[in-house]
């Protein structure tokens, strides 16, 4: 299989190609010099807090942010070169929606992919393929100012289909969104997953990277802290359970010392005690024994966020 | 290897999209602009040529009859010496409305200019595209003008279709460094209310329009000279009045195809700068 894709793509076989990657904006440093490589057919991920560079670094594979140093090849070309070229074989979902509000949902599409130099027979079929993928064929001749939040989502990524696009590019796609928006449009990405399609997905939800990311890298302030499948970077930073232990406020500090060496690693919060161990029933059994008295524990399996906490810091970013 | 002929099954599928030429690409904009545009556009020309008409009528025909025909007039009817130059004075303010707010919006509130630019497109393309829309606009406006003008009795002779691509060459002298300013506004556009007190009223009343520059006191008429609205209404009352001399409409022509030009090149890389960051 590995061999068939590097004959087919040419080059060393990646869609995406970064090394020693950097943007910055004035004296302002977005992306730090980043190493990434995304294999076809691969859902990889970007995590981070805000401001870590993901969406900089996003912009600049969808050859719309011109990069500041280092190497980058986008499905085997120079962004600085064929930026057009590439942009034609790309999907976008952007950030923020900027669909044009005073066309109807049909026309978005339509319009959009006349841009990508197809004919308005085929756009005409293409749109109402895309409208029954993204469940809005019965709102194809509404006013795109009339939907509501998760639906102009899925517009904009019913949009970036236009093309068959070879790479789809999606920054931040379900923020904002309702649980029930989030989950219609999780299978709507994994479809086309399954379909062939390499996703790039930035994101600061861990349930969302856990759920649609094969590979990903967590980002912090311009640079790549980690790098690896979710199962891997929970293994190589986290414990397989987490034991919280909830205090009244105060009390949690002076109760860390008697638990401490039930656990590989501990953290005092604000409210609560955290235990990183193997066996998380077991530490709260054992830390009874000893006399601790939480309010409360509980005893979960530890997800990608206590990865993405460990790496990122605590501290808000604004 | 048995595996150098499988290919993943839709892995590496070729994407449909292509890059289109730069003539295509400005063509697609005007398309998308029209598909919004073809559900209001009654109402839209019907404001684009009211204003000239309400001029016509009211000092053409009405304070018109209080003129005498003389040199000032260049011996005609008031109204006939006013409706060519009415002609110019329309494009260069539909011009202006349609460089304004359109662009802005584009960047700053819906900002589909950021959608497009994912595409194929490139933003000196798309700006080509807003271009070649206002002209369309600024054109099929002053038609129906023409039209209508030509009904009255105020205008006639074939004079009138070279009458009409002066002024739509003489919009577009304002409309193009104008596209170029507004792409770079990152407010709400209230230096709008500037160029439209400050610059495109007093062009359209002291440039020539209403009464000759050569009436103005003579330190105020290199102003008026400068604006695109003089040369505009000195070409278009030529093509009308059929007194085309060969080196005042070259000069006239030169002066705002160099306008146009720099307008262009500017508003192009400024899209540029705008929307590659």
């Amino acid at each position: 299989m590995a061999v068939a894709r590097v004959r087919l793509v040419g080059g060393d076989g990646a869609l995406v190609s970064a090394k020693g990657l950097l943007k910055s904006f004035g004296e302002f440093q977005a992306v730090k010099g980043i190493d990434v490589e995304v294999q076809p057919g691969e859902s990889f991920g970007f995590l981070g807090p805000n401001g870590a560079g993901k969406s900089s670094t996003m912009r600049m594979i969808a050859c719309v942010s011109p990069r500041s140093g280092g190497e980058l090849s986008v499905l085997g070309l120079d962004p600085n070169i064929d930026g057009p070229k590439i942009r034609a074989r790309l999907g976008v979902v952007p950030q923020e929606d900027n669909l044009d509000v005073e066309l109807t949902v049909r026309q978005n599409l339509q319009v959009y992919g006349r841009y990508f130099g197809l004919g308005r027979a085929h756009v005409k079929a293409k749109a109402a393929e895309l409208l029954e993928f993204a469940q809005l064929t019965d709102r194809a001749d509404a006013e795109v100012d009339s939907l509501s939040g998760g639906m102009k989502r899925r517009l904009t990524i019913a949009r970036a289909l236009v093309n068959d696009p070879e790479l789809l590019l999606l920054d931040e796609p379900t923020t904002g969104l309702d649980p029930q928006a989030r989950h219609l449009l999780w299978d709507r990405l994994f479809r086309l997953k399954q379909a062939g399609v390499t996703l790039i997905v930035t994101t600061h939800y861990m349930d969302e990277a856990e759920q649609l990311c094969d590979r990903l890298v967590v980002m912090d302030s311009g640079r790549i802290a980690a790098l690896g499948s979710p199962a891997e970077l929970i293994a190589r930073y986290c414990t397989r359970e987490v034991l919280e232990l909830r205090f009244p406020p105060g009390e949690q500090a002076a109760a860390e010392p008697k638990v401490a060496d039930l656990a590989e690693r501990t953290e005092v919060l604000p409210d609560r005690l955290l235990l990183y161990a193997h066996d998380g029933e077991a530490a709260l059994a054992a830390a009874h024994n000893r006399g601790v008295r939480p309010l409360s524990g509980l005893v979960r399996r530890s997800s990608l966020e206590d990865v993405f906490l460990r790496l990122t810091g605590r501290t808000l970013v604004d | 290897m048995s595996t150098d002929t499988v290919r993943p099954p839709l892995a590496v599928r070729p994407s449909t999209g292509r890059v289109v030429g730069p003539l295509a690409a400005a063509w697609l904009v005007v398309e998308a602009k029209w598909t919004w545009y073809r559900k209001g556009w009654r109402a839209t020309i019907g404001s684009s040529i009211l204003m000239p008409l309400l001029f016509l009528i009211a000092l053409g025909y009405g304070f018109g009859t209080q003129v005498k025909s003389g040199a000032a007039t260049e011996g005609m009817r008031y109204v006939a010496y006013l409706a060519p130059a009415l002609l110019a004075s329309a494009a260069v303010q539909n011009a202006a409305s349609e460089s304004t707010f359109p662009i802005l919006a584009g960047f700053k509130w819906q900002k589909i200019y950021w959608g497009i630019g994912a595409t194929p497109m490139s933003p000196a393309r798309i700006a080509a595209g807003e271009l070649l829309w206002i002209s369309m606009r600024v054109l099929i406006s002053g038609t129906v003008y023409l039209v209508i003008a030509m009904l009255l009795g105020a205008m006639s002779g074939l004079g009138v279709v070279l009458a009409l691509l002066f002024a739509t060459l003489c919009g577009m002298s304002l409309a193009a460094p104008l596209v170029a300013f507004s792409a770079t506004i990152e407010r709400e556009g209230q230096q709008f209310n500037n160029i439209f007190r400050f610059l495109v009223l007093p062009m359209t009343l002291f440039a020539g329009t209403f009464f000759p520059v050569a009436s103005l006191p003579v330190y105020l008429r290199p102003i008026a000279w400068l604006t695109p609205l003089w040369h505009g209404t000195e070409l278009t009352r030529a093509a009308v009045f059929g007194r085309m001399h060969l080196w005042p409409v070259l000069g006239h022509t030169a002066y705002l195809l160099a306008l146009f030009g720099l307008g262009a090149w500017l508003a192009a890389r400024q899209f540029q700068r705008r929307l590659a960051v």
